[in-house]
């Protein structure tokens, strides 16, 4: 069940550890740097199964880029899952409003973003 | 490398950068700048620097930059004004999570005070002191979350029935859940058997694709404890109808019904809901589209005109390789056009013409080349600050940073080097340039001094400059100091700007008690001798009452040179244009002996050092008679002013310069080489060098002006 | 073209071996990297006799050793028919001026004698030792020694020069 999945965060740290710990599982991992790049990537990239998104971007947030994937006719039955920390249950409240699927919580075990994405993934 | 190990670098790297962001924004709030962008832009850099060290598990890094990111977040809400005194906590806050960021770096973390500045934060942040061991608890509060799963596997499960009944909601469906896959998820913990319960579909006809009809009565049997279901419908919970229920062992179905606790039944739930949508039927796909497409559109469209330039990362030795190969190029290049020009072709011709486009083209194609090598003075500038903080603290005066021009390009190597000097150069001027606050209000001036840091490109070279609007060089005491070290004769009679340059003497320090702040054994000498050593030069322009200004002259590159190539005899030697004041043809009588190993040159009745390259170097061939060849003036840093005997200028033109100390060794006198146009190597001279030469040579002695012009 | 047979064991060395002042010598061949014709060189200022000067190897700036004038039998009297063997150890490049290079040897270790004693003197501490092929002696230079002592050198040799 190898799927195609888009991460969006603006933290190369934490693109990385994404990269790793998808691309281990056999997922195809497509990157973007912040909700405008992702909106880029996401145009280009024809199918992505799931997104993975940080909140806090620079250009265009989480929320905005949460918006436009669930306005678009073509992508808005993406699942997407919001990177959030505990700490941040407002922010978490509002990435819901905002259309995301579900979230993973900071700093993310490989094991429990695997299984995020399993549970949002056809 | 193991990959969190190699994660782990990129972090560190990453976090350079966010500090680097983060301080511009704290200092843009400090002036009152700072609009909510870049306010954002600060919180994202703690966000971002506390999220990748949580992964690592810095725990005394994640403590800290929460509190700090929770006080951020808080002036980003508007729910705290960033008032003088917050900022003023900020930037401490900012210096600290630096030092914690290194701290974490060298695996060190335990020497960090971070107690006080923590204290104030909570302070804005509306905590309590008290809460500080809540809030440590707070800022890794992921630990105990993920542990609390391991404990719940390892306590023993029961064999139960559950009946759930999951009735969805469109906005299930809005945001991209998917039943199917709960159920998928659900199966994974027990057997299950499953009922649609399609008791609300409409009519094809009425049947609205966004709308939710279908509901689940799911029965799940296993060794499977409440919370695992729970957690299946985690990301749906908000979305749906939920009822999960124990059933009494074996006791089948029927569960749905009694369960939801006042909540309405099937025919109601179903009302309300479809209303509004079925207004929305008709421009279904539109009507959610429309207000959300306005706000992309607002925050995409100046997102273009502001995307940052995108960068690739290149190791330093293939962009080395590349200016290399360039300036082979450029080399190959004027030695076809010698060869078509001897072959007897014009350069009106059409293989001319050919040639010159040529030449341009790889003139261009150099110049692009070397610019990569070029990076803006702000990775070094923007340390300032902070040192500029700790000096206004340390010395109790006020001062004022002013930084411009900090997105000039230099070349990296002259930023690898610059760091220090500048920081001495700031030192100074806050140390000792600076007035005292009581001083600057007695005397009329703003209790603030200011300390202004600025770079630009002027005529084909970088100019950074320091200035402070302090007392300017106290010149009579210059003057003493240097008597007292012995630096000058009594008698010497030295105009200001020699004066003020005494300060560059090796062994000079103005500071009667050597000083915490700029007593730390490297003088404005040692600053000298880096920014030359950048093939740069330094120059003080010093007003009393006014203030001082450090203007240092570097080149764009240092791997070209703009040189005077100069003919002694069978030789050809480059000199560096910048060390050339000017160049004459000395009679005889302009040439006078001084002791036995030296000519002085008479120029304009200033008596300078006449050094022969050819008799220095042992060159055959080369000019012996007096009043022959061409004398070349130069002023070096080092030596102060002495004349280069050679036997013809050839030239000036822009040298590559190549080291070769790698396959050889250094040579006194001679700084690198050349490939010049035919082909053949030739030697760039080191001015300072020869003249250091020529005074071995001597046995030491030199004649006294070469001594007294070097102030 | 033995230097490319497979069925020679790793373990046996090869050496390019050049002529100079009617002596033959060797260097390991992973130390060579290029054979070039002569070129007149810049001289450098207070050099050694034996430093001929530098020339433009494709943009590295190349100095050029004189083996003949090293091993003290006096400077070569240059012609086109030289060569400069350009050799690599770690990061330092540098040319050996000999009059011909003549051969690919692969000598078996126990063909290899260290240098005798009596012939040791302060300049032949880059002998590696001393080979003999076809009945012909054949003494190898250890390229790594000969740059080694090049980037020595103290100034006192250079003022002597």
């Amino acid at each position: 069940m190898s799927k195609v999945v888009l991460t969006v965060d603006d933290s190369r740290t934490i693109r990385e550890m994404l990269r790793a710990a998808l691309s281990d599982a056999g997922h195809t991992v497509l990157q973007a740097e912040d909700g405008v790049h992702g909106t880029e990537v996401l145009a280009d990239a024809g199918n992505v199964d799931v997104i993975i998104t940080d909140i806090n971007m620079p250009r265009m947030d989480g929320y905005g880029f949460i918006d436009h994937v669930r306005s678009s006719e073509l992508h808005r039955a993406i699942p997407i899952l919001v990177l959030t920390t505990e700490s941040e249950p407002a922010k978490k409240q509002r990435a819901r409003d905002a259309g995301a699927t579900g979230w993973i919580v900071k700093p993310f075990d490989p094991a429990k973003l695997l299984a995020a994405v399993r549970r949002v993934a056809p | 490398m193991d990959p969190m190990e190699s994660i782990k670098q990129t972090y560190f790297q990453e976090c350079d950068e966010l500090l680097v962001a983060m301080e511009e924004g704290l200092i843009a709030m400090e002036s009152g700048e700072a609009d909510d962008e870049i306010i954002n832009a600060v919180f994202r850099a703690v966000h971002s620097i506390k999220g990748g060290g949580g992964a690592f598990g810095f725990e005394n890094l994640v403590a800290f930059a929460h509190i700090f990111e929770t006080v951020l977040d808080l002036i980003r809400s508007g729910q705290l004004a960033p008032e003088p005194d917050v900022v003023k906590c900020l930037l401490r806050a900012g210096d600290l999570i630096s030092d914690h960021v290194g701290a974490a770096r060298s695996g060190d973390t335990s020497g960090i005070d971070d107690g006080d500045v923590k204290e104030e934060l909570r302070g804005f942040a509306g905590e309590s002191g008290d809460e500080g061991g809540e809030e440590d608890f707070e800022g890794l509060d992921f630990a105990p979350m993920q542990f609390a799963f391991g404990e719940e596997e390892a306590a023993p499960k029961l064999p139960s029935v559950w009946h759930i009944r999951f009735v969805p909601h469109a906005s299930l469906y809005a945001k991209a859940n998917e039943p199917y896959l709960i159920l998928r998820e659900l199966a994974c913990l027990g057997d299950i058997s499953v009922e649609a319960d399609l008791s609300r579909l409409p009519a094809l006809c009425s049947l609205d694709a966004e709308e939710a009809y279908i509901a689940w009565n799911i029965e799940l049997r296993g060794e499977v404890e409440r919370p695992a279901i729970e957690e299946a419908f985690e990301f749906a919970a908000e979305d749906c109808d939920l009822t999960i229920e124990q059933a009494e062992q074996d006791l089948p179905d029927l569960p749905g019904l009694p369960d939801p606790p006042g909540l309405p039944d099937l025919p109601e739930l179903g009302q309300p809901e479809p209303l509004p949508d079925l207004q929305a039927e008709p421009v279904k796909a539109e009507a959610p589209a429309d207000a959300p497409v306005e706000t992309r559109k607002e925050a995409a469209a100046p997102a273009v005109k502001e995307a940052a330039p995108q960068t690739i990362r290149v190791d330093l030795d293939k962009v080395d390789r590349l200016v290399n190969l360039a300036g082979e190029l450029v080399i190959t290049q004027a030695m076809l056009a010698q060869s078509v020009q001897d072959a007897g072709f014009g350069a009106t011709s059409r293989l001319g013409n050919g040639l010159l486009e040529f030449e341009h083209l790889l003139r261009e194609l150099q110049e692009s080349v070397m610019a990569i090598r070029t990076q803006p003075v702000k990775s070094v500038f923007q340390r300032m600050p902070r040192l500029v903080r700790e000096l206004a603290a340390q010395t109790g005066k006020q001062v004022r940073l002013l930084v411009e021009g900090e997105t000039t390009e230099v070349d990296k190597t002259v930023i690898d080097r610059i760091g220090e000097p500048l920081t001495h150069m700031i030192r100074n001027a806050i140390d000792h340039g600076l007035e005292s606050t009581e001083d600057r209000i007695a005397n009329g001036k703003p209790a603030e001094g200011t300390v202004k840091l600025s770079a630009e490109h002027r005529g084909g070279r970088i100019v950074i400059e320091i200035a402070d609007d302090g007392a300017g060089i106290n010149r009579a005491r210059v003057r003493e100091k240097a008597l007292e070290k012995g630096l000058i004769s009594p008698t010497a009679t030295l105009a200001d700007e020699e004066i003020d340059n005494l300060i560059f003497m090796p062994g000079f320090s103005t500071a009667s008690t050597v000083s915490n702040i700029s007593g730390r054994g490297v003088g404005m000498d040692v600053v000298r001798r880096s920014i030359v050593e950048l093939g740069g030069r330094i120059v003080i322009v010093s007003t009393p009452g006014k203030g001082s200004r450090f203007v240092l002259t570097l080149p764009l590159t240092l791997a070209v040179l703009e040189g005077m190539v100069v003919a002694v005899g069978d030789q050809t030697y480059v000199l560096p244009l910048s060390n050339v004041v000017e160049s004459m043809k000395p009679s005889a009588s302009e040439i006078e002996a001084y002791g036995r190993e030296w000519e002085l040159l008479n120029v304009r009745n200033t008596y300078v050092p006449l050094i022969s390259i050819g008799k220095l170097l042992g060159v055959e061939g080369a000019t012996k008679g007096v009043g022959q060849g061409v004398a070349v003036l130069i002023e070096s840093e080092g030596t102060g002013r002495f004349a280069l005997l050679v036997d013809a200028i050839l030239g000036q033109r822009q040298v590559v310069i190549k080291s070769f100390e790698n396959n050889y060794r250094h040579i006194e006198g001679i700084a690198a080489a050349t490939i010049l146009g035919d082909g053949r190597v030739a030697l760039i001279l080191d001015v300072d060098g020869l003249a250091g030469l020529c005074r071995d040579r001597s046995g030491g002695a030199m004649p006294a002006e070469l001594q007294a012009t070097g102030s | 073209m033995d230097h490319l047979d497979p069925n020679v064991a790793e373990s046996r060395r090869q050496f390019i071996t050049f002529c100079t002042n009617g002596q033959e010598f060797a260097a390991d061949i992973m130390t060579i990297r290029e054979i070039r014709g002569w070129t007149p060189t810049t001289p450098l200022p207070n050099a050694p006799g034996y430093v001929r000067g530098v020339i433009n190897l494709r943009g590295v700036v190349l100095p050029v050793i004189d083996l003949r004038a090293r091993l003290g039998h006096g400077m070569t009297e240059t012609n086109a028919k030289h060569v400069i063997v350009v050799v690599r150890v770690v990061d330092s490049v540098i040319g050996l001026l000999v009059d011909a290079v003549s051969d690919i040897i692969t000598p078996e270790a126990s063909d290899i004698q260290p240098t005798p004693d009596l012939a040791r003197d302060a300049d032949s501490i880059f002998v590696e030792g001393i080979a003999v092929v076809d009945e012909k002696m054949v003494t190898i230079l250890s390229m790594r020694h000969l740059v080694d002592s090049l980037r020595e050198h103290t100034t006192v040799e250079a003022a002597v020069a």
